[in-house]
């Protein structure tokens, strides 16, 4: 494909698309950079070295370390047994995994208040327990959980499928048992779209707020995240600290971007390779 | 007889892809699956290969029960139509997979899997290409490359869909001598599934001819030809002219023309079929079937031309002497093949 000279109907297309990023992603962008350093650079790290805040920053980071991996194990394995097997139930099972998807984060937050809260289906058996979901790092990262569940297998299930079962078979004749050709052929086939997928999960799993608000009661400095830390902050007109953090939150997400487009632009010649296979 | 094949019957849902397939192989034999697509004869390979497992009959090979073994148990070598290379892996990383994945007692040492690996891209001719990927390769050498990997465990047959389906017609016909060079220098029982008639007479030692999940015939390709086991059989396999016919009192009549019957023909309704190379051409006046050229094309030294007989059109050689487009004529077949209704 060569690149055709712009005509005056395109330009405008572009400048009016440039325009829309500038306004609705950029500005917003820099207003959080802009507000965090209002007061300078000794307020802002003030703000940053709260112990709160800490805790915030760690919390965050724990639930995704639990949620982002069990999501990927999660979504590797639904997305192979959806893309590599026929089986009665398997739309239902794709319907189910982008459930998550659409619903409200809000409700994805409340079924566990429902089923753990202290007046809900389970709440009486988990008292006697003694273990306490709601209100507690758990319900915060089963909150999590769900609703960053469908982001890899809905990564995979195409590349799966377009990829078929070819050399799955053509392994197994080749001697090669069950977990060596899932380790050996389909992993690696998928390894750059389950790393795709892998940092949106991982950036919606830092970034959750409302299923997380509803389940985590905003304890400071124990069931705090970066975003409801926000929010706390903000509520309490304390609006060099709120964006301060959010700029931590914003940086946490640019580096994930930035990872995103590598291994984009990586992914994207593999692509073109598998398609010319 | 190492392979034997006994009534193998398989349906997915409602259609029935094998219907009572019984066949057998010699040692070295190579031999071809033959029929329109979905005749069965894919099927039947994979559930040679372990890849299907059939709802009836049995399958031995060298006295073992194949169908007690799982598909990696058999060291059976499968070439697929679409290759299914392993498109993460190099040339000589795929030829060397299915060595390297057998448990650590069974497996060769790192040096004997590169020598081996070098021997068989030596044998596909494809030296010093160990390092390409397959998108890095054309379609024929990615096929060579498929074979390379199915030797490489030694395998006790080798089994073949479609190997040349995906390949333009130049590719097709040299990869079709090689391969029966390497099947003669390995001397591995073959099974080779076609539709292209061509190859499968050009190529194997046996055709077996499947349609609608049943055997109609397996025999040599001259056989095959010369003597077909069915109607069905001789319009597969070549030209020639099919027509309804009644056979009465020891005489055939076929579109208008009466001759003797071959003896020890049963009367009643038959399709009467001949091979057009074998039938002369010969003036109004003879005695013949009644034809009339339609067009014509000269080609070296004889012509291709259509003809009507008895309302269906043919195409046929013909000597360059007394045609024209319009003209009547009368065909002479040498020999006739009666096949009952």
């Amino acid at each position: 494909m060569t690149l055709r000279s712009l005509t005056p109907g395109g330009a405008a297309l572009i400048l009016a698309a440039l325009t829309a990023l500038g306004l609705l992603v950029v500005l917003p962008l820099a207003m959080v950079f802009h507000e965090a350093f209002r007061q300078g650079l000794g307020a802002y790290l003030t703000a940053l070295a709260e112990p709160d805040a800490w805790a915030a920053l760690r919390l965050t980071l724990l639930v995704a370390a639990i949620s982002v991996p069990l999501n990927a194990v999660f979504g590797l394995a639904a997305a192979w047994t959806i893309a590599k097997f026929e089986f009665p139930g398997r739309s239902l099972l794709v319907t189910l995994i982008d459930l998550p998807f659409s619903i409200s984060p809000v409700v994805s937050g409340l079924v566990w208040v429902l089923l753990f809260g202290a007046h809900g289906w389970l709440g009486p058996l988990m008292q006697e327990l003694g273990v306490q979901v709601i209100f507690n790092v758990t319900g915060v990262v089963l909150a999590t959980v769900l609703v960053t569940l469908p982001f890899v297998a809905r990564e995979l299930i195409p590349l799966m499928e377009q990829q078929g079962t070819d050399e799955e078979i053509a392994a197994i004749t080749l001697g090669a048992g069950p977990w060596t050709t899932f380790f050996r052929v389909t992993l690696p086939n998928v390894k750059w779209g389950l790393l795709y997928g892998v940092l949106l999960c991982n950036a919606r799993a830092m970034g959750e707020f409302g299923a997380v608000s509803v389940v985590s009661g905003h304890i400071r400095g124990l069931t705090n995240t970066l975003p409801l830390h926000v929010e706390i902050l903000y509520n309490e007109y304390d609006f060099v600290g709120a964006f301060a953090v959010a700029t931590v939150l914003a940086g946490l997400a640019l580096v994930t971007l930035a990872l995103k487009s590598a291994l984009e632009w990586r992914h994207a010649g593999e692509l073109a390779a598998v398609r010319r296979h | 007889m190492p392979l034997i094949v006994e009534d193998i019957a398989k349906r997915f849902g409602d259609h029935v892809a094998l219907d009572g397939v019984s066949l057998q192989a010699r040692q070295g034999e190579f031999l071809a699956l033959l029929g329109p697509s979905g005749s069965g004869k894919t099927t039947l390979l994979r559930v040679l290969a372990g890849l299907e497992r059939p709802d009836r009959g049995a399958v031995s090979f060298g006295g073992e029960d194949l169908l007690a073994m799982d598909a990696r148990a058999r060291r059976i070598g499968m070439v697929f139509q679409h290759y299914a290379l392993f498109r993460h892996m190099s040339v000589a990383q795929n030829i060397a997979f299915g060595l390297e994945v057998r448990p650590a007692k069974a497996r060769p040492k790192p040096s004997e899997i590169r020598k081996r690996v070098e021997r068989l891209l030596e044998l596909v001719q494809l030296q010093g290409l160990g390092g390409r990927y397959p998108a890095q390769l054309s379609g024929g050498q990615r096929q060579r490359v498929a074979l390379a990997r199915a030797l490489a465990i030694e395998p006790r047959m080798l089994l073949l869909d479609e190997p040349f389906g995906a390949l333009d017609a130049r590719v097709r016909r040299d990869l079709r001598a090689w391969l029966r060079q390497i099947h003669d220098e390995t001397g591995l029982t073959t099974i080779f599934v076609t539709h292209d008639q061509e190859e499968a007479m050009d190529l194997a030692d046996r055709v077996a001819i499947l349609r609608d999940g049943r055997l109609e015939q397996v025999d040599t390709p001259e056989r095959i030809y010369e003597a077909p086991a069915s109607a069905f059989v001789f319009g597969f396999v070549g030209e020639g002219v099919q027509l309804p016919g009644e056979v009465t009192d020891g005489v055939l009549s076929v579109a208008g023309w009466r001759s003797p019957a071959p003896a020890g023909t049963p009367p009643g309704a038959v399709t009467v079929s001949f091979r057009t190379e074998s039938a002369d051409m010969l003036p109004a006046t003879a005695d013949g079937l009644a034809a009339r050229i339609l067009t014509l094309s000269r080609r070296g030294g004889s012509s291709r031309v259509t003809c009507e007989i008895g309302g269906q059109t043919f195409t046929l050689q013909a000597p360059k002497s007394l045609i024209a487009p319009g003209v009547e004529v009368r065909l002479a077949p040498h020999a006739v093949i009666i096949h009952p209704k």
